[in-house]
């Protein structure tokens, strides 16, 4: 039987606020254990929320880049279930009212085709402290410096059909928080980190299948991997005449397979409920406004432009639009050297080979957007070429000059365009040259044209590297097509 | 000195009759003495109060006082106190000492008030005759064999036995209004909204507010100029100006109009009660009042309603109670559940756990619309019955409670003890003020007079309260206890 994969996912967003969702306490991430809780995120009694205006207004901005409808009016509720990192006994969160609507997210699929990702909703909420469960001895350590993060959770319909579009789904919604810098999407450190809920059904059947989620995967290669796994053994148990069961499940990334939680039966009755301690949130539309005026470029806007005013192709403008770190570099290369292809090839050919043989991001980059716009705008004004432009590029990433034209002064790289001086080094290499000479007079017309390589490469050699290669190829051709 | 009110005693401190450390060490003599008989307090703070009070009669000499300066107070252990215990009356907290002060207590501080100590009351502010307390019943002086009222009977029998001129105490479902009756002392519970509830422990969080307990409507109209006002750590305390409490005091009452709802003088008010509270509607109408019955339709669904929607916020509320970072926790638990449950098990008391089990009852899956969302409903048509009232009248009276103080141990069912706050809790609901001031004696217990206002009406309800108070003298009539322990 043909089976179809039906994936929905809820993506939980750090908001990158200076402090917590309903206290003054510090967000950052790293500090000694239980030193970024003041007495509101230790839950003490007495104390009581107070909603951080800027979580409101990232939340608003994810919603617009989305094309959500925003909420006029949103109400936080009270989730409740006990847990040692769970303060209040209650996790604070938008149960029956969120604050951004339904919206949708355009993702791009290996075979360079678009399809929509429904957003059914976003919700505002805070995130729980962390239990320890090492280094105490068999008891658990409870660190509340996470307690009351800021987090926007966006809940996808489920309209993704493979591990694939989930994962380029992840990636765009990461590229949007980025872009609109509301998280700094740092997997690792749990910035970002997403809930899948997968079902398999018979290709064509209408009714989704039975679903699993599965909780807190936290890398785009591990959405993937979890999906696949999770996949195989739904089908594998239907196949054998089982069924399959709903159910919470945990991604194992080192043995790569997914393993039950709990199941319908004991999850937890939350006894969600408005909470009275927070006024329900009102926007109007003047603020709505206000903040629409403050939306940056996002992804699939400078993907659009990069291919229609940029000319830049399909596959080039969205690897170029995938993150603001990208695109900005890209955008400045291009802004000092004019010339928006060859600062595509340069960013994504020799930039983004050396940033990966040294595992760095760009952001990381040691050649900065600048000196890389220098050094692309001496190819494009043929000043130096493209083999010269290699060492060049190569100086500048171990730091051996500040800029392109230092370093193409300094060795000498400056391209020979001088007819006379290469008509001098054509002669001298055809000199000393007769058997190949004689070869080239001896061969099949259509045969010449890739043995005048050798002699191409004699010249640069000639010219340490500095020669213009078409011009050598020119004249070399008009000089031993003379001799036939 | 007992036998003063907080306003005569601001005066005598300003004309320099006495000290405020003579004032405080005399309520700290009259404590050590006599609260052994009522144990309306659970934590007194001599030391730290003549302490206080010495930085009260130095800023004095300084010249840097305000009305209040160096006037003892005593607080409800629901408010949190930075060094001090508060306990809320329960074993759960008995070892809890707050980092930090509730705004009210920051802000009497800041108006140079001392602190005695923290009073009793129901635990977690659940009850209606102080005898839910971990730290034993409350005595009413007016009767050692009545209770004094809940929850905030500490502070209510605290002032009434002239222990302190004057106490915080808060009100969920009329926690303060039906001590004041019980005890014959004037209590204010102020608008949903008006003052802060940060650092006040929460019980249901929608209805709680906190208010002063005094023995004049003028003495809390002093209190109220201390603690009303918008607190940015509160969120549901209101932005809006707060008038000078005191500057309408003496506004004349012709023309008033007063409406008597008739469903608050229906069956089972104690006729005795009844003949009081129209004793003194009489005295109003002698003020140039005009009175008219009104109603108030849903006045019998209130008591379902609030006890759907209190517990259910309890419940919530009170999770935070779990043995992990504060407060009690049982010895050796083996794993997680084990420590939630017996640290929660023994931590408790009866009535806190019942309205736990309701509360989580109540908003459970499958059974939230039916008691949830509906006793929501019935929320708005209450709040609608006094709105609709307030077009036609001015201010509402009628009795704070029922009955006078009920004998220690008479209540032994909870739905009895429930419908004590028959007239007080559909307040809460509304969120409306209203104040109770003693209207007389029956069978030797004082009498309430509940007089409600509309939203923010406080100025008004002083107003009310304290002209009855001129042309009467129930207010400085003090029980024989309080002068035995003169």
């Amino acid at each position: 039987m043909q089976w179809e994969t039906v994936i929905g996912l809820e993506v939980h967003v750090q908001l990158a606020t200076r402090s917590k969702i309903f206290s003054g306490a510090s967000t950052g991430f790293g500090a000694e254990a239980n030193t970024q809780a003041c007495a509101v995120d230790l839950g003490l009694p007495g104390t009581l929320p107070v909603l951080n205006e800027q979580a409101v207004a990232m939340a608003v901005q994810f919603g617009l880049a989305v094309h959500s409808e925003i909420a006029e009016v949103s109400v936080f509720d009270r989730k409740n279930y006990f847990y040692a990192d769970l303060p209040k006994g209650y996790q604070t969160s938008q149960m029956y009212h969120p604050i951004v609507g339904p919206g949708e997210v355009e993702i791009t699929l290996e075979d360079g085709t678009n399809k929509r990702i429904r957003i059914h909703h976003a919700h505002l909420e805070e995130d729980a402290g962390k239990s320890l469960h090492e280094d105490f001895m068999g008891m658990t350590g409870i660190d509340l410096n996470r307690a009351g993060t800021p987090l926007l959770e966006i809940v996808s319909e489920p309209d993704m059909r493979s591990a694939k579009e989930a994962a380029a789904y992840l990636k765009a919604i990461h590229s949007i928080v980025t872009y609109l810098g509301i998280s700094d999407g740092n997997m690792a450190e749990g910035s970002m980190r997403c809930d899948v809920n997968v079902s398999v059904r018979p290709k064509g059947q209408e009714a989704f299948g039975t679903r699993a989620e599965i909780k807190n995967v936290n890398s785009f290669r591990f959405v993937e991997r979890a999906i696949a796994f999770e996949v195989e053994r739904q089908i594998e148990l239907i196949e054998d005449g089982g069924s399959v069961v709903q159910e919470t499940r945990l991604f194992d990334p080192e043995r790569d397979e997914t393993r039950s939680m709990r199941t319908k039966e004991e999850a937890n009755d939350y006894r969600y409920f408005p909470c009275p301690d927070l006024l329900p949130v009102v926007l109007d539309e003047a603020y709505l406004d206000h903040l629409r005026g403050q939306l940056p470029e996002l992804p699939a806007d400078k993907r659009a432009r990069f291919q229609n005013e940029l000319g830049l192709s399909a596959y080039d403008a969205s690897v170029l639009s995938a993150s603001r770190e990208m695109a900005e570099f890209f955008e400045e290369v291009h802004h000092v050297c004019g010339d928006a292809k060859q600062a595509a090839n340069w960013v994504q050919g020799e930039l983004a080979g050396a940033l990966n043989r040294e595992n760095l991001s760009i952001t990381n980059s040691p050649i900065s957007a600048r000196q890389l716009g220098e050094l692309v705008s001496r190819v494009v004004d043929d000043t130096i070429n493209g083999k010269a432009a290699k060492q060049v590029f190569q100086a500048l990433w171990n730091g051996q000059g500040d800029n392109a034209d230092a370093i193409i002064e300094s060795k000498g790289l400056k391209q020979v365009t001088d007819t006379g001086a290469i008509e001098a080094m054509i002669d001298q290499v055809i000199a000393e040259s007769p058997a190949q000479v004689a070869q080239y007079r001896d061969a099949e017309p259509d045969k010449r044209g890739k043995m005048i390589g050798y002699f191409v490469g004699q010249v640069m050699k000639a010219s340490r590297g500095t020669a213009n290669p078409q011009q050598v190829n020119g004249v070399l051709k008009a000089k031993l097509d003379a001799l036939l | 000195m007992h036998d003063k009110t907080l306003t005569q005693l601001a005066a005598s401190l300003k004309s320099g009759e006495f000290s405020s450390r003579e004032l405080t060490a005399h309520f700290l003599q009259k404590i050590e003495k006599a609260d052994s008989k009522l144990n309306s307090f659970i934590t007194v703070t001599g030391e730290q109060a003549l302490k206080q009070a010495e930085a009260a009669d130095n800023a004095r000499a300084a010249g840097e006082t305000g009305i209040l300066t160096g006037i003892p107070l005593a607080l409800k252990d629901i408010f949190c106190t930075r060094d001090v215990k508060t306990s809320c009356g329960s074993r759960m907290l008995d070892n809890f000492i707050a980092p930090y002060d509730a705004t009210v207590v920051e802000k009497l501080n800041a108006a140079g008030t001392i602190s005695l100590g923290k009073t009793n009351m129901d635990e977690f502010a659940m009850g209606s005759s102080n005898e839910n307390s971990h730290y034993g019943p409350v005595k009413n002086p007016w009767d050692l064999t009545a209770v004094p009222g809940g929850s905030s009977g500490g502070s209510a029998a605290a002032v009434a036995a002239g222990l302190v001129p004057a106490a915080m105490g808060t009100d969920t479902g009329g926690s303060i209004r039906q001590p004041a009756a019980f005890c014959g002392i004037t209590g204010l519970k102020p608008t949903y909204g008006r003052v802060s509830r940060y650092g006040m422990i929460a019980y249901a969080s929608s209805l709680d507010q906190a208010g002063p307990m005094a023995r004049s409507a003028e003495d809390c109209a002093h209190l109220m100029n201390v603690i009303a006002g918008h607190d940015v750590r509160d969120s549901t305390s209101v932005a809006r100006g707060v008038p000078d409490y005191t500057d309408t005091l003496n506004a004349p009452l012709s023309g008033l109009k007063i409406g008597l709802p008739k469903e608050y003088f229906g069956d089972g008010l104690d006729p005795d009660v009844e003949s009081a509270v129209r004793e003194a509607v009489k005295v109003y109408e002698s003020l140039g009042a005009t009175v008219r019955e009104v109603s108030l339709p849903h006045t019998h669904y209130a008591i379902p309603a609030y006890y759907v929607i209190a517990p259910a916020e309890a419940s919530s509320n009170l999770s935070r109670f779990d043995g992990v970072r504060f407060g009690h926790r049982c010895k050796d638990p083996v794993d997680l559940i084990d420590l939630y449950k017996r640290s929660r098990a023994e931590g408790f008391g009866e009535e806190v756990k019942r309205r736990i089990l309701i509360g989580t009852h109540t908003l459970s899956e499958g059974f939230f619309d039916a008691y949830y969302t509906k006793a929501q409903k019935v929320r708005r048509l209450i709040r609608q019955d006094f709105l609709d009232a307030f077009e036609d009248v001015d201010v509402l009276m009628g009795p704070a409670s029922p009955t006078p103080a009920f004998d220690l141990g008479a209540k032994k069912d909870p739905v009895s003890m429930y419908l004590q706050d028959i007239y007080t809790i559909a307040v809460n609901l509304a969120g409306i003020p209203g104040i109770s001031v003693p209207a007389g004696l029956a069978g030797g217990r004082p009498v309430g007079l509940q007089i409600l206002g509309t939203h923010f009406a406080e100025a008004q309800l002083l107003n009310v309260a304290h002209q009855y108070q001129q042309a009467t003298d129930w207010h400085l009539q003090l029980p024989a206890f309080a002068e035995e322990y003169a």
